[in-house]
């Protein structure tokens, strides 16, 4: 049985095709089996909710009278501080970015209350956003100071670019120190108080095309409520990790760069977040459609939580001293139930990512499909998979002479 | 009939050297456990007391008398830590944090269900909820 996205696109056309989610999936092949499963169904719609670093957006404003070269110069928007290094009114601005007056970890654990990625809820929301901008001045954009309300309608283009999103699987973290931590993977307490994780595990998107045989470069998804595309492999792609018989990564592996027009999508799925004692960054939204082409792609689409497998790792020592020692490996089945076994103890876990959101998105994603809105793309090139020997490499670090 | 509430005692500036607890256990025989205790520098209300309070239910009332009688602003405790629906994603960050275990994952929705009777205002999940959702009103 072969199947070809042309052919399931003509019946996406045709309001026949056949969708279900990554979930519902694994029910249908428990009951029919991969073979039968495969010929039935033509797209397993995936998805996460979680947040996403390294995230960002970028904009043209349209040229003042008269006009101001950005470039260059400083660009703040409602106090945090935009990237101005391209052409004249041209903007980048990251989740993570801060206020300058923010104290950050001054006195540790910083809030974080407002950055980057709040500041790109609000402009998704509709809300006016207060740019300030300062430039050097030139013959041709004379201007120095510039102080204007922003709104994303009045914008040329507003784009989300995220460099890395959509990790296949990720590490659990904890902390086997004695006294609490604060990371980008929530609160630790001490002495494997509780494990963190962040994957939505049988339902993400690359967990259920686990050698990038579909998804690649040029995939059309579903993007913070609209429509994106997948750009390039993200960065920190590394799928050259340990594997389980299946080729389901046990380790965080390949990821995926994404980029969509922000005008068409919406706050509920781009949320600004406050990690308590780490930064500010975006929870974001995505979904992977996977058309149905064989058996074998059937087959790693209905991966079951019990098959994930994720690393646990301390926080207080390993991670950021950059060890390689793990606690131990646990699956996804076992972090959902609410309790996972470390150490000959039971410690309660906490998600970062939300399941619930991840199946509303697949299941809106679903109804596009189904409705004959979004049809499926051919990838355009393939993400680098094993074969190519891409590895994430630490930094080569030389210090610099005094 | 027993009753084990918990409130949100709000004390004005004359109240704050007066024995108020002290009454509700000598003349209303309530049990009283302190949840939370400030002296805030808000210039209407200098004092802010979270209490369990057990005891029967004909006692309790003529205790909630007394205290408004002698002008502290009484509230339970559930107005005063709420959850922003709107602006929870249900990830489940809280879930551990919680001394109580207020917080419980829902196995079959997996979405997370606050039980504000179970709260006892702590305030750790506040600035712990990534989007920030959790709000305490005192």
């Amino acid at each position: 049985m072969m199947k070809t996205i042309a052919e399931i696109n003509e019946k996406i056309r045709q309001g026949k095709a056949v969708v279900v989610n990554a979930e519902e999936v694994i029910d249908l092949v428990k009951e029919k089996g991969v073979k039968h499963a495969a010929q039935h169904v033509d797209v397993v719609t995936t998805g996460t909710f979680g947040p996403m670093c390294s995230s960002g957006i970028y904009f043209n404003t349209g040229h003042s009278k008269p006009r101001i070269k950005l470039g260059g110069g400083r660009v703040y928007l409602n106090d945090v501080l935009a990237y101005p290094g391209l052409a004249a009114v041209d903007v980048f601005f990251g989740a993570n970015a801060l206020p300058d007056d923010d104290p950050r970890n001054r006195v540790h654990p910083g809030d974080f209350n407002y950055g980057g990625g709040h500041v790109i809820e609000e402009l998704v929301a509709g809300k006016d956003i207060r740019m300030t901008a300062t430039a050097y001045g030139t013959d041709c954009y004379p201007r120095k100071r510039l102080e204007t309300w922003l709104n994303i309608k009045d914008l040329n283009e507003a784009v989300l670019f995220n460099i890395r999103n959509a990790y296949q699987n990720y590490n659990v973290a904890v902390n086997l120190s004695d006294k609490t931590i604060y990371t980008y993977m929530g609160v630790l307490k001490p002495r494997l108080g509780n494990a963190n994780y962040c994957s939505a595990g049988q339902l993400s998107p690359l967990l259920n095309d686990p050698h990038y045989r579909t998804i690649g470069i040029g995939t059309r998804i579903f993007l913070g409520g609209g429509i994106g595309y997948v750009a390039w492999q993200g960065t920190q792609h590394n799928p050259n990790v340990l594997r389980t018989e299946a080729g389901v990564p046990k380790r965080s592996a390949g990821t995926l760069a994404v980029i969509g027009d922000l005008k068409q999508m919406s706050p509920r799925w781009l949320v600004g977040a406050s990690m308590y004692g780490y930064g500010v960054t975006l929870t974001v939204g995505v979904g992977v459609p996977i058309p149905i082409l064989d058996e074998e792609i059937l087959r790693s689409t209905a991966v079951t939580d019990e098959e994930i497998y994720g690393a646990v790792i301390d926080y207080s020592d390993a991670y950021p001293n950059q060890k390689p020692d793990i606690v131990g490996e646990v699956n996804y089945a076992q972090l959902k139930s609410g309790t996972v076994k470390l150490q000959g103890k039971k410690v309660p876990t906490s998600s970062l990512s939300s399941y619930s959101r991840a199946v509303e998105i697949a299941e809106v994603l679903k109804d596009w499909i189904k409705r004959g809105e979004f049809l499926l793309t051919e990838a355009v090139a393939p993400l680098p998979g094993v074969e190519s020997g891409v590895a994430f490499k630490p930094l080569p670090e030389r210090p610099l002479e005094i | 009939m027993a009753v084990s509430k918990r409130v949100v005692l709000h004390f004005p500036k004359r109240l704050v050297e007066q024995p108020v607890i002290y009454h509700l256990v000598k003349d209303y025989n309530l049990e009283f456990n302190i949840l939370r205790a400030s002296i805030t520098a808000e210039p209407e209300e200098e004092g802010l007391l979270v209490l369990q309070l057990k005891g029967e239910q004909d006692e309790y009332d003529k205790g909630v008398k007394f205290l408004l009688k002698s002008g502290v602003k009484i509230q339970s405790l559930s107005q005063d830590v709420t959850r922003n629906e709107a602006r929870c994603t249900h990830c489940g960050a809280c879930v551990t944090i919680c001394p109580p275990g207020a917080f419980e994952l829902d196995l079959k929705t997996r979405q997370v269900r606050f039980n504000d009777e179970k709260c006892v205002a702590c305030g750790l999940c506040i600035k712990t909820c990534p989007p920030r959702a959790m709000e305490v009103h005192f």
